[in-house]
């Protein structure tokens, strides 16, 4: 009964020529859009703007298109990341405009670089993140960061697809801090968090830091946080100047109340 | 118009799937609230999901906004979780375009394709803050229209209805459109009514408020008529010709949310005559209406452009029956062959599937899913239903599928139907061996599968089967309950054959709410005021309550849900919508149903495209032609197909009624109206109004 696998009928795919990485953003109202909602988006995209993406082989080929770890649905972002591949070299500069074109409005392209073999979830081992907390006072934030820094370890728990699960959300945060440069700006109650947070499993997110702010010094905002990454990069890189060169918008902008078009600090003023 | 997001937005990330309440997708359009004289608001009431893929919808945004100084933005029905948000926090229903209230519209604009969606309509006008009862409404309030399938008979919900359009949506909404600008434009005239009656009187618009309903003693209808100069006594449906002419949508909507419909699609003809008395959509949307191979080639090339989907569907109810459904297909996978663009028909009747579609649907790699639909078990019922394919086609084309490399097909099927026998439901276990037994030994392997998919028949308004009884959940639950344990009986198959059915209940309600009249509209608020909502999704339906609620509401009536039913009407019964003109002759309708159920076996009613046939009315009656080619035509290479322009049908195309298109190559309908509930396979939808 056993039969030879059967073959696609057709050429093979053509391989890869090029490998394209492309930093985008989520801003706006695409914060609330899932992974999988972007990578169709991004999917779409590639085929609307003509780019020479390579396909896998097979009966059910899909191109070739490789993601980082991505922000939660939500979260809005300054620098997710995806790897295209393509038949035939093109201008990584139009590429960007290209791609850009092609996607909705929020989901804008930043970058595209040509990029190495380099695997992505090598090369981005930390994320800055910016929270914005509505009605929380300046000097309650940053005392609570203090605790949270002098922590040894703080359990927590979230429920993920394989259930609740508890681990520490301490040891992943190399820096947590108001941002004071916000607060003069600041009328109503908002404080605005930075932090930089290494990549790990399981992987810790703006919110379980919340939730540890939450166990060691009470502080829980009366409304949900709006949460943005703004960089990510390599371990180390996180000294100082690397990931502020990467941050855009102003530190205030979330605390607009209004829409999140405002968030995006004049980098896509038209989108929303 | 101010916009509610502000609100929204901080209470979005507590709601599953929030991007489906934000806007946005590409091709949507915002055009500037002030400059627009009339403004709609387009309704499809159920879930972002099921409705932003909705051809209806879309064809009718586009229609609209193409339009100077008329905006059109769409609204869908909120899940429970942000419905409870949104009243605590006094958001009320908005447009998804540019978040404005529907309530200041113009016109909301509600496409039901199936009747399963009146409780949420109900909960968007609670929400937008309109009065549920369309008397209840003042000048501030929006004309609250229905259009779609289910507008064919809108009386159960015509309390909450200001109007219905019957019929293709394209030109009527554009009617609709310049009588409000006139109206507006004239000072508003005699306020609301005026305004209904303008729309009444020139727009054939079914306004229900102008229509007495006088009852018998015994409950069934003694006489509807009209209450005022003006209002026709029967009001007809609307049918746009020539199609070529109406290539909607040119840039089909591409949501950033994940939908039922992951692709492209283009409606390759309106309509279907192959006369199987089960489908409420072959009867109302005569006569058959083809798109020309070259505006089906621009369609498709402008749909992949615009979205970048990797699959394209081709659309209607029965796709094979295309006079030159080989030339689109081959003519495509021509010209997007290496492109990984996937092609696929919904659904295709078995006689019409043939090699040349096997090649070009696997040709790119790419296999859609294969679905039959032999609807019934036996071929003493398939002749009852006049959907007359033969076991022996079915066995042809399902070869034909699993040797060209598809691995699974899926068979739908319908249980309760006139007539039917617990062997004729058996019948359908039979069959599937049969396709697998066939399959392996076509392909030598073991692992091709097929999908029997049923559920209950819904007698449906303007069909033969208006007059029938339909069959009660639990002979519908025996009967499947029977044919699930015949299809696990034999080891040999169990892995090979899947079984997905409908239960009988969800059906029955379908079945009250499709051939209802006025009184059943206190059913719906009940249900509805007792929390009743999403009742086309099995987690939310609850038979319980709308059994429940039916008893209250209808207490001292001499009515109730059996009556409604179960019950067969009889000739003379005057039915809810026989004032609502779709066209069919009353009698034809009657002698049809007569010959399904004569004891001497069935009789066989052909395709008018065929075997020249005016019988049924709709022609005649409606001034309309059976448009279909051959053209003749051939799709060519894009570069050039790309300057040819528009559709070059030659005079032999479309208006040649009759002309004898010998390559007699019928196909199949997909996803009709009468699919079984609680599948969304039908967001097809055709231009009905909105």
């Amino acid at each position: 009964m056993t039969q030879p696998k059967p073959v696609p009928p057709g050429p093979p795919p053509r391989p890869p020529a090029q490998r394209l990485r492309v930093r985008f953003a989520k801003r706006g109202r695409m914060r609330f859009a899932s992974h999988r909602d972007v990578a169709r988006a991004i999917e779409r995209a590639v085929r609307r703007s003509g780019l020479p993406v390579a396909y896998s082989g097979g009966f059910n080929p899909h191109p070739k298109l490789s993601y980082s770890g991505a922000v939660p649905t939500g979260v809005a972002s300054e620098a997710e990341y995806v790897d295209i591949a393509l038949t035939a070299s093109c201008v990584p500069a139009d590429v960007r405009d290209r791609l850009d074109a092609a996607l909705p409005p929020g989901l804008d392209v930043i970058d595209v670089t040509e990029s190495s073999a380099g695997n992505l979830a090598d090369e981005l081992q930390m994320s800055e993140w910016r929270v914005s907390l509505q009605g929380e006072r300046a000097d309650a934030v940053a005392a609570a960061c203090r605790k949270f820094m002098a922590a040894g370890r703080i359990d927590v728990e979230r429920s993920t697809a394989k259930g609740l699960r508890r681990f520490d959300a301490r040891a992943a945060v190399v820096t947590l801090e108001l941002d004071w440069r916000a607060v003069d700006s600041v009328t109503g109650g908002c404080a605005i968090l930075r932090m930089v947070v290494r990549h790990m499993t399981p992987a810790v997110r703006p919110d379980d830091v919340l939730a540890a702010l939450r166990q060691v010094a009470g502080l829980a905002p009366p409304s949900p946080p709006v949460v943005t990454r703004l960089a990510q990069g390599p371990l180390g890189a996180a000294a100082g100047g690397f990931f502020e060169s990467g941050a855009a918008g102003s530190a205030a902008a979330d605390c607009d109340t209004a829409d999140g078009g405002a968030a995006t600090g004049g980098v896509s003023a038209s989108t929303w | 118009m101010e916009s509610v997001y502000a609100r929204l937005e901080p209470l979005l990330p507590r709601v599953r799937k929030p991007v489906q309440y934000v806007g946005g997708e590409l091709n949507s359009s915002v055009k500037d609230w002030d400059d627009a004289e009339v403004r709609w608001a387009l309704m499809y009431p159920d879930a972002y999901e099921v409705g932003v893929p909705n051809q209806g919808v879309q064809i009718l945004y586009e229609v609209l906004n193409e339009r100077e100084g008329v905006l059109a933005e769409r609204t869908y029905s909120v899940w429970p979780d942000l419905e409870a948000l949104m009243r605590e926090h006094r958001i009320p229903q908005f447009t998804v375009d540019s978040h404005v209230p529907v309530r200041a519209f113009d016109v909301l604009g509600v496409s039901f394709a199936t009747e399963l969606g009146y409780t949420n309509l109900l909960t968007a006008l609670d929400l937008g803050g309109i009065p549920l009862a369309a008397a209840d409404r003042g000048e501030a309030d929006p004309v609250v229209l229905a259009g779609g399938h289910a507008a064919f008979n809108p009386e159960p919900i015509a309390e909450f209805l200001d109007g219905a359009v019957l019929g293709d949506g394209e030109q009527a909404v554009l009617a609709v459109t310049e009588l409000i600008r006139q109206w507006k434009r004239a000072g508003r005239p005699d306020g609301r009514d005026g305004l209904l009656t303008r729309l009444a009187v020139g727009a054939q618009v079914y306004v229900p408020k102008f229509y007495d309903v006088e009852y018998l003693a015994d409950g069934r209808i003694k006489r509807v008529a009209p209450n005022r100069p003006g209002a026709p006594h029967t009001v007809a449906k609307h049918t746009v010709m020539d199609l070529d002419d109406w290539p909607y949508p040119r840039k089909p909507l591409v949501p950033v949310a994940e939908s039922v419909h992951e692709r492209s699609s283009v409606e390759i003809f309106r309509g279907c005559t192959r006369g199987c008395r089960f489908c409420q959509a072959g009867m109302i949307t005569r006569p058959v209406r083809e798109r020309s191979v070259t505006t089906i080639g621009d369609m498709v090339e402008a749909g992949i452009r615009a979205t970048g989907f990797e699959e394209v569907g081709l659309l209607s109810l029965s796709s094979a029956d295309h006079s030159e459904i080989n030339e689109i297909a081959k003519g495509l996978a021509d010209r997007y062959e290496g492109t990984n663009t996937g092609l696929s028909l919904p659904s295709t009747r078995v006689d019409a599937f043939n090699v040349t579609l096997a090649n070009e649907l696997s040709r790119n790699g790419r296999r859609s899913g294969l679905t039959f639909a032999p609807e019934g078990g036996s071929e003493r019922i398939r002749k009852v239903i006049n959907k007359m394919v033969t076991e022996n086609d079915l066995i042809a084309a399902v070869t034909m599928a699993y040797t060209h490399g598809w691995r699974q097909v899926k068979l739908y099927f319908m249980c309760g139907l006139p007539t039917e026998t617990d062997e004729d439901v058996l019948a359908i276990a039979r069959i599937a061996r049969a396709v697998i037994q066939a399959g392996r030994q076509a392909t030598g392997r073991r692992d091709i599968r097929c999908t029997v998919s049923i559920g209950a028949f819904v007698p449906k308004p303007n069909t033969p089967f208006q007059w029938a009884a339909q069959c009660d959940a639990p002979t519908v639950d025996r009967r499947l309950a029977a044919l699930g344990a015949a299809l696990r009986r034999d080891p040999g198959y169990g892995r090979s054959i899947g079984f997905r059915y409908h239960d009988g209940k969800p059906s029955i309600i379908e079945g009250l709410l499709a051939r209802g009249d006025r009184r059943v509209a206190r059913v719906i608020r009940a249900v509805w005021q007792d929390g009743g909502r999403f009742d086309g999704w099995s987690e939310y339906f609850s038979f319980q309550r709308w059994e429940r609620c039916a008893a209250d509401a209808l207490a001292g009536e001499p009515v109730d849900l059996a009556w409604y039913t179960t019950r067969e009407r009889g000739y003379a019964e005057v039915l809810p919508w026989d004032h609502l003109d779709a066209g069919l002759d009353r009698e034809w309708l009657w002698q049809d149903w007569e010959d399904a159920v004569d004891p001497a076996g069935a009789a066989e009613v052909e395709d008018c495209r065929w075997t020249p046939c005016y019988d049924c009315g709709v022609c005649p009656t409606m001034g309309t032609e059976i448009q279909i080619g051959p053209t003749g035509a051939t799709l060519l290479p894009l570069s050039v197909a790309g300057s040819a322009g528009r559709s070059s049908r030659g005079d032999s195309a479309g208006h040649a009624s009759h002309s004898g298109s010998a390559s007699k190559d019928p196909a199949d309908p997909a996803d009709h109206a009468n699919r079984p509930h609680h599948t969304h396979g039908v967001a097809q939808g055709h231009g009905s109004l909105a």
